[in-house]
């Protein structure tokens, strides 16, 4: 028995490769935390029914991009698109596909208030500091009827880099130029007022520690721990909550302006039923796998698949592509030369 | 000082039958060269992997350093949008919250070894030391789980608004959040008590019995026969006790973040949100996208290292100018 353990334990370190199925690829990727959980399991589909097996670090869009920029990964992730600067670094080049998309619900924890309305003027007045109290003039008039308390407002926000951040700030500087000029937009950004939680389970803690206290999540944080969440005025001027539908509509009402590489963020969408705060994640490859021609060719299928496969992000409380979005990641993806 | 280890065979004599029988003075020549050699390495190792790690940190903050030169320490501004970097407030939240953490854990923990070892009755005493060693392997995560569930709240509830009417501003002020640089503090403080406690409660022990006699018999209270007798005997051991507490302040990162509010700004307001080395560190590192950004926080982990490594040798200072007067009196 134990020699026969060790034989094939042997064999294993030997010839990995022949015990795999024939024909299988490796491939290898790196990069964004939040699309985590559809990645990974479209890996494990796709690799149930081709045998390739590709293996994912969620090791943060940051480091994806660091090792895309090394030749270290196959492919990368990122929930921010890359700069020109960052893309002329790559060898050989870099394509950007867009997945799936997120939406960034704003939660609140207002004593004795279920529901709020918020437009874009007094979001970014709380976040940059300039509204100060639940009371305000300006937070009544849009929602009558609703006693707001005579309570600070604290504003909770994310201490580590995030993806969900990047959204949430260039929301604000879309819709606000004080905040453009005095905050800007990124994965880490410097806080005018605030505490700052780790992770979506921090802000959402604060939130719910601190009454008073309103900060951002992700959309599917949000459904699944019961938060309560702002309705959201949108540019079209109409009122919409955070849901898969309405950050799909986002999307498709930003597609007339879609760029041709597809670096664009959809936040604060012109779409009639469009959640503004919303957004990519994308899948980083190269233009061209000329040199390993298996891995140029199990990816181009594995993308295929996968966009064949959008309706399996909804159940994980991701938003899907609009069809026409599809269509033009499908053309981009048959330029992939291998 | 201990015989060298190179001396036994020359001392074959003296050793005891039973290890004189286990080879030839060869091969126990050869083992002792070798259990030298080896030990050698092993205390090499050590400097190689700090100096190893030093090195990294210097090289990889290298562009931070060329962009902000020493403006980096004292800058205030942290605004990774704009590529401006600044480790001042930072540098800020470590040192107070650690100084907060030390000031309550040092009374505490020393009150604490004292009773184990002078005063507590016997049979309590190794059912109290076990749980204090208990909470030394309470991982760090679940003590911030614990601030923010527990403490955060307590603070913000009770404490800080009897700090805010009883002292007030400068040092106690709105917003009261409850994460704050007094929290962070109060978190360490339970952190480190067991250091303390474990390391000055063997320092005490340490202490021969009849120093004690000695003060009783000289007509010493119970009280003045620890302060003289056991406290002052241990000086050297409790500073280290205190300094390994500290190590351990300045490099918390997971229970300090949870609780401290991550907002990088330095005001004498204890109660409002701070920030720490440590944990920008662990916070933006993974999303860090440009390279200024992650020369930054590189450099922020050498600028702590740099910082743990001064306060180590102020603190070895400080026990020898202490024994040397010690000494001196004695002579």
């Amino acid at each position: 028995m134990k020699m026969s353990k060790l034989v094939l334990a042997g064999a294993t370190l030997l010839g990995l490769g022949a015990m795999s199925p024939a024909g299988a690829v490796d491939l290898n990727g790196a990069g964004a935390t939040f699309p985590y959980p559809i990645y990974s399991k479209w890996f494990f589909q796709f690799n149930q029914e081709t045998h390739n097996q590709i293996n994912y670090q969620s090791i943060g869009s940051g480091g994806g991009i660091r090792q895309m920029t090394e030749g270290t990964v196959d492919f990368g992730a990122s929930d921010a698109p890359m700069t020109d600067e960052q893309i002329a670094a790559v060898k050989g080049g870099v394509f950007h596909l867009p997945t799936v998309m997120g939406a960034v619900a704003v939660a609140f924890n207002i004593p004795g208030i279920t529901s709020l309305k918020l437009d874009a003027d007094v979001l970014s007045g709380m976040f940059l500091g300039t509204i100060t109290k639940w009371n305000d003039p300006k937070i009544a008039a849009l929602n009558p009827g609703e006693k707001l308390p005579d309570l600070a407002v604290n504003i909770a926000h994310r201490s580590d880099g995030s993806g969900t951040s990047n959204i949430f700030t260039n929301y604000l500087s879309k819709v606000s130029p004080d905040w453009k000029s005095k905050v800007g937009f990124g994965t880490a950004v410097k806080w005018p007022v605030g505490v700052g939680g780790k992770g979506n389970e921090g802000v959402a803690g604060l939130i719910r520690q601190i009454p008073g206290t309103i900060g951002y999540v992700e959309l599917a944080y949000a459904i699944e721990n019961k938060i309560t969440y702002a309705t959201l005025k949108n540019a079209a001027g109409n009122w919409t909550e955070p849901s898969i539908a309405s950050t799909t509509a986002a999307a498709a009402g930003a597609l007339a302006d879609m760029p041709d590489d597809f670096r664009v963020m959809i936040t604060n969408s012109p779409g009639a039923a469009a959640y503004p705060i919303c957004g990519f994640t994308w899948l980083l490859v190269h233009p061209s796998y000329e040199s390993s021609k298996d891995k140029g060719k199990t990816l181009v299928e594995f993308l295929r698949w996968a966009y064949a496969h959008e309706s399996m992000a909804s159940a994980l409380y991701y938003a899907p592509l609009p069809d026409e979005l599809i269509a033009k990641v499908n053309a981009r993806i048959a330029q992939i030369k291998f | 000082m201990e015989p060298r280890t190179t001396d036994l065979p020359a001392r074959s004599g003296e050793v005891p039958s039973s290890i004189r029988e286990t080879g030839s003075r060869l091969s126990r020549f050869l083992s002792a060269r070798l259990f030298r050699t080896i030990t050698l390495v092993f205390a090499a190792s050590l400097l190689l992997w700090a100096g190893a790690v030093a090195w990294l940190l210097f090289v990889a903050s290298k562009p931070a350093f060329a962009k902000f030169g020493w403006g980096f320490i004292r800058g205030t501004d942290w605004d990774p949008v704009n590529g401006i970097f600044g480790a001042l407030p930072f540098i800020w939240g470590t040192c107070v919250s650690s100084a907060i953490g030390l000031l309550i854990a040092t009374p505490l923990g020393l009150g604490l070894a004292l009773f184990l070892t002078e005063l507590a009755p016997q049979k309590a005493r190794s059912p109290v030391s076990f749980m204090v060693d208990m909470l030394n392997a309470i991982p760090s995560v679940v003590y911030g789980l614990w601030g923010v569930f527990v403490l955060a709240p307590l603070m913000r509830v009770h404490v800080d608004p009897l700090l805010m009417k009883s002292i007030g501003t400068p040092f106690f002020g709105p917003p009261d959040t409850g994460l704050s640089l007094l929290t962070a503090g109060v978190i360490l403080a339970i952190m480190v008590v067991p250091t303390i406690v474990s390391i000055s409660r063997e320092v005490f022990e340490a202490v021969p019995d009849i120093f004690r006699e000695s003060a009783k018999a000289l007509g010493a209270t119970r009280w003045e026969t620890m302060r003289l007798a056991v406290l002052g005997s241990s000086k050297n051991g409790i500073l280290g006790a205190i300094m390994l507490a500290l190590g351990r302040a300045l490099g918390e990162t997971m229970a300090v973040t949870m609780v401290i509010g991550n907002n990088p700004q330095i005001s004498a307001n204890l109660i409002a949100p701070a920030h720490s080395m440590a944990s920008v560190i662990a916070n933006e590192f993974t999303e860090a996208v440009s390279d200024i950004h992650l020369a930054a926080l590189s450099e922020i982990g050498l600028l702590l290292m740099v910082l743990t490594l001064i306060l180590n040798v102020l603190a070895h200072l400080l026990v020898w100018a202490t024994t040397r007067k010690f000494k001196a009196v004695k002579a």
